[in-house]
């Protein structure tokens, strides 16, 4: 997996600009939509560092997206987003140390099962019992945008305005974060734990220990998500944390493309425009997603990440996005 | 000294006992060559040190400390080199990489985590020395997959060096290299031998007999006979064998 370079982060900062313009021009109705991109785009991200990164493939991420949601319901109300979303990350990342250790003792396809079969616990835990309100889930109160004493009052007129920008910021942060990590030692480590795991352990690295910390900071990272989530819907189901979330933020990265690390923002904003378009189309936009994605699959290898203007004879052939396919 | 010592060594796989009450002793400046035929459990012995598998009787010591029950990435970082029969390197990276994180993995505490890799310029140092001396300078920036199957044998000792080892398992570092590659080769090992405790396993027998101080032959996971060179070229059993049948 690549980061992208000069020319690619001008126009990744070029589409973040005009996003945050939106609400000079657009309607409330695609500033939510913008917001649900965005919040998508953070969980592909966040499961991109397991998939692209760590060439672990899981099915059970949506879970620590979904404690990451519940997380401002299970808090007292009334509480700073400064309080709220690190603990919300927090407890994400518990849930990830746990399932963690105990799943990333399999590799491969057991580990997709595994990590399936705990993602679906969970999902029933907030499904089944009264802790987070049942299966039809419940409407939260949104944390207090409230910096170091002074309360932000946001009319209800301007909200999707504030939390468009709030989404933004946190995406951008999230992105240079991950790409400062992949800069590290440790971001080189797990690049070669991807690319044989085996070796890597023979070269004298605990990989097993690269992986799990690799685990945690995707579940905090996906806590984040989820908590954003709940703060811009205002309301939070038990459906967060179901394996169908995994497998769209799957297939957001896969069509964005697995080698690069802007791949999953470019494959969520396809994504869900793609569904929107789906809608005004016809009933049944699954079926128009679908067939997209699986043409865009097939046409594209390296996903959206991977085209490039037909006048640069520069074609990657992108033997990482090959690599990490494999399961 | 010895610097690596294994006593008993066994490992069944099922019914077929792979490795049957092998004893070994490698020491600093010896170059020791395992020698036999087909199946007779010799990469088994190199996995058994290495820890990718564990014995199921006998023990290891790497220097003093008993490292039986330690993983493999433990005995790596305590000092043993290896490289495979089948090249295993990361594909997708280029040759550079790959031995450059082979060197790093020395130096990757938990606190050294998040350092950014560009300022690391011991380990390219390091890296760029192994590769020299293997002769795959020129290649550091191509990936590794597109390398010939000869180059890939020299990554794979350049891989085993950059971590700075004290004891080197080599399993069957000239397989398929050409008469020149294989030449620079066992003059490599020669000199790896002067400051490392080699083990190597080789089927080539002009190559060991030529390089090696001392012999073990294995014949169905069990140590038939052992000495050096010449005593083992004059031995009857060894003959009967295994030199006999190629001979």
């Amino acid at each position: 997996m690549v980061v992208a370079g000069r020319a690619g982060h001008a126009l990744l900062a070029l589409a973040a600009a005009g996003i945050a313009t939106m609400p000079l021009w657009a309607s409330h109705y695609h500033l939510q939509l913008a917001s649900t991109a965005l919040v998508a785009a953070m969980f592909a991200l966040s499961l991109q560092l397991l998939v692209g990164a760590g060439g672990m493939v899981s099915l059970g991420h949506a879970a620590f997206f979904g404690i990451g949601a519940y997380a401002i319901h299970l808090l007292p109300p009334g509480l700073s987003v400064l309080a709220t979303l690190p603990a919300a990350a927090a407890l994400a990342g518990l849930a990830a140390a746990v399932v963690g250790a105990l799943s990333l003792r399999t590799r491969g396809f057991f580990f997709l099962m595994t990590t399936l079969a705990f993602g679906q616990m969970l999902f029933f835990v907030f499904h089944d019992t009264p802790l987070g309100g049942g299966k039809d889930g419940v409407f939260v109160t949104r944390p207090a945008l409230e910096l170091f004493g002074l309360v932000l009052e946001v009319p209800r007129r301007s909200r999707p305005a504030v939390m468009l920008w709030l989404n933004l910021g946190l995406l951008v942060l999230m992105y240079a974060g991950l790409a400062l990590l992949m800069r590290t030692l440790f971001g080189r480590a797990l690049l070669g734990i991807r690319a044989n795991e085996d070796r890597m352990r023979a070269l004298g690295y605990n990989t097993r220990r690269v992986k799990l910390a690799a685990f945690v900071a995707a579940g905090m990272l996906a806590g984040v998500a989820g908590h954003m989530q709940a703060m811009t819907e205002a309301f939070v189901n038990p459906e967060l944390l179901g394996w169908h979330r995994s497998a769209e933020g799957l297939l957001m990265i896969l069509l964005g493309g697995l080698g690069a690390l802007h791949g999953p923002i470019l494959g969520a904003f396809a994504f869900i425009g793609l569904a929107e378009a789906g809608t005004l189309i016809t009933e049944r936009q699954r079926l128009v997603v679908g067939l997209v994605i699986l043409a865009a699959v097939l046409a594209l290898p390296g996903g959206l990440a991977g085209l490039r203007l037909p006048r640069r004879e520069r074609r990657q052939p992108a033997p990482a996005a090959v690599e990490a396919a494999r399961p | 000294m010895s610097a690596l010592a294994a006593e008993g060594l066994t490992r069944r796989f099922g019914g077929l006992t792979a490795v049957d009450d092998v004893s070994i002793t490698l020491a600093i400046g010896e170059l020791h060559a395992v020698i036999g035929p087909n199946g007779a459990g010799k990469s088994t012995l190199v996995n058994l040190l290495a820890g990718e598998l564990r014995p199921s009787a006998g023990r290891i010591w790497l220097g003093r400390e008993e490292v039986t029950a330690w993983p493999s990435w433990r005995r790596a970082l305590a000092g043993i080199g290896r490289s495979f029969q089948r090249s295993n390197v990361m594909r997708g990276m280029t040759v550079l990489e790959n031995v450059r994180l082979a060197a790093q993995a020395g130096e990757f505490p938990l606190r050294r985590w998040l350092r950014p890799a560009a300022r690391e310029h011991g380990p390219l140092r390091a890296a760029r020395g192994a590769l020299t001396r293997v002769g795959l300078r020129e290649a550091e920036e191509r990936v590794a997959g597109t390398l010939s199957h000869g180059e890939l044998r020299l990554l794979e000792i350049a891989m085993a060096l950059a971590m700075r080892p004290t004891v080197l398992l080599l399993d069957e570092p000239l397989a398929g290299l050409g008469p020149e590659e294989g030449e620079r080769v066992a003059a490599l090992l020669r000199q790896l031998a002067r400051d490392h405790a080699l083990l190597l396993i080789e089927h080539d027998m002009d190559v060991v007999f030529a390089v090696a101080d001392r012999l073990t032959v294995m014949v169905e996971g069990r140590v038939l006979e052992r000495g050096t060179p010449a005593e083992i070229r004059a031995s009857p059993a060894v003959r009967e064998a295994y030199l006999g049948q190629g001979a």
